[in-house]
């Protein structure tokens, strides 16, 4: 058998008290699309960031057309031929699509910027990937589809053998995204690889030549994507059945907690309209972009509403700040950990008690044990495992972190409770607690709203979901009638037949 | 065309047409070409000083030593020439050029190397120059019969019917010019303030590139040095004390971004004019020169908030434009 | 810690557990934290040593106090300028405030006001300055950089523009009381009171308050303390607000002390009440810091120029010492941080680590 393009053996990546990759191997062939597919959480992430050169692995090897590599560097990866289209911002947005494809490697004539033959190129790249987008223009006007086509535009600048797109079409509509099909086709065509990151299964038939599944960051199989069926490859990805996964208690839903009315912010979302009642799990499903976070985000007062209204148990209300809406009894897990939810730095205590430390203190003066007391109550009702109430929240790992936002949240004894995503990147025991904790705060009459990009959690635990596409609702299902397919088909408005309207591709 | 006209330098230009029109209305002593020459001479130390500022501001970090390096450069070369009066200028000025980078040098590492804040770090060698300016002179200052004829007429004599400030001015302008137009280090210098991260990922070196900016804001500030003491004749122990303010504000004016990654040249050319118009058009319609630092901080404020205002305007109508 | 299953039992044993946990944890902590100012004590007394070397009557109680007259007006600024340096702010332009609050009260001391008028004056006036700055800085979310560098200038030039090339120099004979009295019967300066019971104050309003946890949390994520129902710029503006007040009071003491308003009032102040901020401990990244390592950063700086007076060194030299002082107060914890970063790192990636 021929030497693969690309092969990982016994990728370990060991974080403190984390496994994130566990002896992981894989190989790529040119010319062929491999699809790296897991669930969220899976390692994938980690992987790409390994070969990406942004973390080193803690074992194993790398081995590039047979010789062995290492990187220090996202650049040293880049040298030999590995690009990745990464989630982050890694873009200059002041500076032009030209700069953008030719930033750390200018071509150069006697030590000068050949601007004009950068600009050539920049242009053949574009249209060998017909993509009309100006050279000239700033990063900047560009809209995520193209941004990304950028980002495509220059891997192939550097002569890569090996392009990496982790989760591309998350945010891209059809038009785009079969855009995109057609680049990645046209990439192996040319003898290049590309490593595909998904898991959405419509996608991995339709470009994949062969994939590797990874759980909970072990290799647990791989194959050929003609010769594998759907549902082996299901197996693999989740290795449990999914109502032995989500415990949902039937609650019976109660008065209308929250109402919303033609909610509308300019530019991000429009006509957003629902109703919530105690006791139920509402489910907010779309790809990413679609505007779901931007509605909690207006529904917690941290941006404003251009118009429509929410109510709350019957009375219209008006929430100006998130101070407001804890008022009127909304609490919001947010999307982002680190940036939104937790202060690292500071202790568990002082973490939990921050929304409500003006009700803890007497006449502004602290208290100390009403403080203990809200971080023990919670802390344990959360089953929080720290070195105490004392310990700083960057000492415990992402699963406990986020239980400590979420107990931070439930001190606010919250009638309505917003959680964006709250089980983003931590691990599956932590995950299943955080799930049953949320169906048993449900049974206690609480109406909770889930936004979630995984499929089987929104399924699993809501009673009813709500789609969104391009900052409006494309469907409202109910459990009984909530199929994968419907759901997705939906969030990519594949029926509405409008979704590259905005594409100026 | 249109471009022409939305860009900030062409509106800055006409700025400094209109208030060159409106004082030269009240005193016609103010539109004379010698007048003007003087205008151009005086703002060509800012400009080249400011150079230095606007390529540390462009990777988002400040330097509040320029003036205290300029004090001490100035110093120095002054009293070596008092000392070696028959010391060739050119000798004098690169002189100059190393010293400053030398103490440019020094804020470089403590902003790359031990990642000491930018503003701190030269909060700190803002009095620390200047008090090394008192050390080095003993509190004395040299006078301009006391600098050789070569050293104090350099300023006013010209080359090919161009003042020699201004030829300096021109050569600094090139050279930057082409410097982050043309080269990798100085596209660097945009990255960098543009996106860290992305940069690192692309395999710029931050930390080079940050002390490499200081270490320029230094040289330049050490040839500003030179050029101050030698046009006003003297080096005092507080020579060019308050300047720093200037840069900032000339690099302002002219619409370079204080969180960094954008701005041009150009603008900084024309926002060290705008100050040298407005400081001379002070004295030219009697307007007492105390008014000079508050306009000066108002121009700051002024050039800030409308910048921030505008910028954060084009990029909601963009948004509006994209979805929905 | 063992697994929690669930149930109360589990969780009130771990509680115990956790408490014995958490105190060793918070004593190491405490440890860490109370070494930086632990080093300031030490550097304390070597001050004290040298100065009464070099004066025999340096030690002298009422010599003593006395020289405490020299910094307490910029004690007084660094007390809210911690406040603002905590919430990851900064303010360059208090020094430039207290000169213009000063040329207010020169004016209106000149215009016939009494003493009581000229102090309203002055808190009027440098609470407004401050409070300006946090306007133009959270109105149009401005880096507190570069206001604070435009007002140092606009701030400043006002005040020589109203002062020409004169000076205030009339003020009514009670007014020198804030700047140059003792309390009564004593020989203890008013000013060191005042700024004993202010920097009380300000412990008291960071450590003990929901205000000063507010403010703690503001500079450690200002983006989790908006989520969590803090209106964040409020804060800040409260704080640059403080930091104006504080110079208008410094202005008063200063004014009161030297009897007049002169253009080159207190320039260069804005290093040393910084580097008294930063040496006594608080992070200029904001978050960290506490009342008792800028009041002991206070008194080092203090009897540290003092000292330097003794044996004559000119002012402008002495800020050589300020700046070297600065720098290496900011690089000495960010390199014991390094250290302590590399075991603490690897936590923190776990962590981030999907």
């Amino acid at each position: 058998m021929e030497e693969p393009l690309l092969r990982l053996n016994g990728i370990s990546k060991r974080f403190p008290g984390i496994r994130a990759l566990d002896n992981v191997s894989l190989s790529v062939h040119s010319g062929e699309v491999h699809a790296l597919i897991g669930e969220n959480g899976a390692g994938k992430s980690t992987l790409v960031k390994i070969l990406s050169g942004v973390l080193p692995p803690s074992e194993g090897e790398i081995y590039l057309e047979g010789r062995r590599v290492a990187f220090r560097s996202p650049h040293e990866s880049q040298l030999v031929g590995i690009s990745a289209i990464h989630q982050e911002a890694t873009m200059f947005p002041e500076l032009s699509v030209t700069e953008n494809i030719f930033m750390g490697h200018h071509l150069t004539k006697r030590g000068f910027i050949g601007w004009g033959s950068m600009e050539k190129r920049t242009r053949e790249l574009l249209a060998s990937l017909d993509i009309g987008i100006d050279p000239r223009s700033k990063v900047k006007t560009l809209s995520f589809a193209e941004r990304q086509m950028v980002e495509i535009a220059k891997a192939l600048s550097i002569n890569t053998k090996i392009v990496i797109m982790d989760e591309p079409t998350s945010a891209l509509t059809l038009r785009e995204v079969e855009h995109l099909y057609k680049i990645v086709r046209q990439l192996v065509a040319d003898g290049k690889a590309v490593i595909f990151i998904s898991h959405k299964f419509e996608e991995i038939y339709e470009i994949a030549d062969s994939y590797t599944v990874l759980r909970d960051g072990a290799w647990v199989g791989e194959g050929q994507v003609k010769t594998s069926t759907v549902d082996q490859i299901v197996r693999l990805m989740v290795g449990r059945s999914l109502d032995q996964m989500y415990e949902k208690t039937e609650v019976a839903p109660g008065p209308v907690a929250l109402k919303v009315d033609h909610l509308t912010r300019n530019g991000v979302f429009k006509d957003i309209s629902f109703e919530l009642r105690q006791g139920e799990i509402l489910g907010f499903f779309g790809l990413v972009g679609a505007g779901r976070s931007e509605v909690m985000r207006v529904l917690f007062g941290i941006d404003r509403a251009d118009g429509g209204e929410i109510s709350i148990g019957g009375t219209k209300v008006a929430i100006r700040n998130p101070a407001e809406a804890m008022r009127q009894g909304i609490a919001l897990v947010p999307e982002d950990r680190q940036l939104q939810g937790a202060i690292l730095a500071m202790n568990i205590r002082e973490n939990m008690t921050l929304p409500i430390i003006s009700n803890l203190a007497k006449h502004r003066i602290l208290r100390r044990e009403a403080e203990n007391e809200i971080a023990e109550r919670y802390g344990s009702m959360l089953q929080v495992k720290s070195a105490g109430w004392e310990a700083p929240v960057n000492s415990l790992s992402g699963g406990n972190q986020q239980k400590v936002v979420i107990a931070k949240w439930l001190a606010t004894n919250p009638r309505v409770l917003v959680l964006d995503e709250p089980t983003k990147g931590i691990d599956v025991g932590t995950k299943a607690t955080v799930h049953k904790f949320i169906s048993e705060l449900a049974a206690r009459k609480i109406a909770v709203i889930l936004v979630s990009s995984e499929l089987p959690e929104i399924l699993g635990m809501s009673d009813s979901v709500i789609v969104m596409h391009e900052g409006r609702i494309t469907a409202r299902i109910s459990r009984a009638e909530a199929s994968p397919e419907k759901v997705m088909l939906a969030a990519t408005a594949a029926t509405a037949g409008h979704g590259g309207e905005r594409s100026p591709l | 065309m249109k471009d022409l006209f939305k860009r900030r330098e062409t509106s800055l230009f006409v700025i400094i047409l209109i208030l060159a029109a409106a004082v030269g209305f009240r005193a016609h002593d103010f539109v004379t070409p010698g007048n003007f020459l003087f205008i151009f001479k005086d703002s060509s130390i800012l400009f080249v000083v400011s150079i230095g500022q606007f390529l540390v501001i462009l990777t988002g970090g400040i330097d509040l030593s320029v003036a205290s390096i300029m004090g001490f450069t100035g110093m120095s070369v002054a009293l070596l020439d008092k000392v070696n009066p028959n010391m060739p200028l050119v000798v004098i000025i690169l002189a100059a050029m190393a010293i400053g980078f030398v103490l440019g040098s020094f804020n470089g590492l403590l902003v790359s190397a031990l990642n000491i804040p930018p503003i701190i770090a030269t909060l700190g060698t803002l009095s620390i120059y200047r008090g090394f300016v008192i050390v080095l002179s003993g509190g004395t200052w040299v006078s301009a019969d006391q600098m050789a004829a070569p050293f104090r007429d350099f300023p006013q004599a010209s080359f090919l019917g161009l003042s020699n400030m201004i030829c300096i001015a021109i050569v600094v302008f090139a050279v930057f010019a082409v410097f982050l137009h043309l080269t990798r280090k100085g596209r660097d210098i945009y990255g960098i303030g543009g996106n860290m991260l992305a940069s690192q990922y692309v395999g710029i070196d931050v930390k080079k590139t940050n002390f490499m900016v200081f270490a320029l804001s230094g040289i330049l500030s050490g040839l500003a040095g030179y050029l101050w003491v030698a046009f006003y004749a003297s080096a005092a122990n507080d020579s060019a004390a308050g300047l720093e303010l200037q840069t900032v504000a000339a690099c302002v004016v002219g619409g370079v971004s204080i969180l960094g990654g954008y701005g041009t040249i150009a603008g900084v050319l024309l926002g060290s004019i705008f100050i040298g118009v407005v400081k001379n058009a002070l004295s030219m319609i009697r307007i007492s020169p105390f008014w000079q630092v508050a306009i000066q901080g108002f121009v700051i404020l002024l050039a800030i908030v409308l910048n921030t205002v505008l910028d954060r305007r084009a990029q909601a109508s963009m948004l509006k434009r994209r979805v929905l | 810690m063992t697994g929690q299953k669930s149930g109360t039992e589990t969780s009130a044993r771990a509680g115990t557990s956790r408490d014995g946990a958490s105190r060793t944890r918070a004593h190491s902590l405490r440890n860490l934290a109370t070494q930086w100012e632990m080093l300031l004590v030490y550097l304390l007394v070597a001050v004290f040593l040298v100065n009464s070397f070099i004066s025999p009557y340096f030690l002298n109680a009422p010599n003593l106090l006395d020289s405490t007259f020299n910094f307490m007006e910029k004690a007084i600024m660094a007390l809210p300028m911690m406040l603002v340096i905590i919430c990851g702010d900064i303010d360059i332009s208090v020094a430039s405030n207290l000169a213009l609050t000063s040329v207010f009260m020169g004016m209106a001391s000149a215009a016939g006001a009494h003493t009581p008028v000229l102090i309203l004056v002055g808190l009027v006036v440098g609470s407004a300055l401050g409070w300006f700055n946090g306007m133009l800085i959270t109105r149009f979310a401005i880096p507190s950089i570069a206001v604070t560098i435009g007002t140092l200038s606009l701030y400043r030039g006002i005040a020589s523009v109203i002062l020409g090339d004169g000076a205030y120099t009339v003020y009514p004979r009670s007014f020198a009381y804030f700047g140059q009295g003792y309390i009564p019967g004593t020989h203890v300066p008013f000013e060191l009171v005042l700024f004993a019971v202010l920097a009380a104050g300000t412990g008291f309003l960071l450590h003990k308050t929901s205000f000063g946890r507010r403010v703690y949390a503001i500079g450690n994520n200002q983006t989790t303390t908006r989520f969590s129902g803090v209106n964040v710029d409020r804060y800040r503006l409260i704080a640059f607000t403080l930091n104006g007040l504080a110079a208008g009071i410094a202005s008063i003491l200063l004014t009161s002390r030297v009897g007049s308003t002169r253009p080159n009032i207190a320039t260069g102040w804005e290093l040393d009440v910084i580097t008294t901020v930063v040496l006594g401990g608080v992070a200029i990244t904001g978050g960290r810091g506490k009342i008792w390592g800028v009041a002991l950063g206070v008194f080092l700086l203090g009897f540290l120029q003092f000292g330097m007076g003794l044996v004559n060194i000119p002012g402008q030299v002495m800020n050589i010492a300020d700046g070297f002082i600065l720098i290496i107060a900011i690089m000495a914890p960010e390199l014991i941080r390094r250290g302590r970063a590399k075991a603490s790192l690897s936590a923190r990636r776990a962590a981030k680590a999907p």
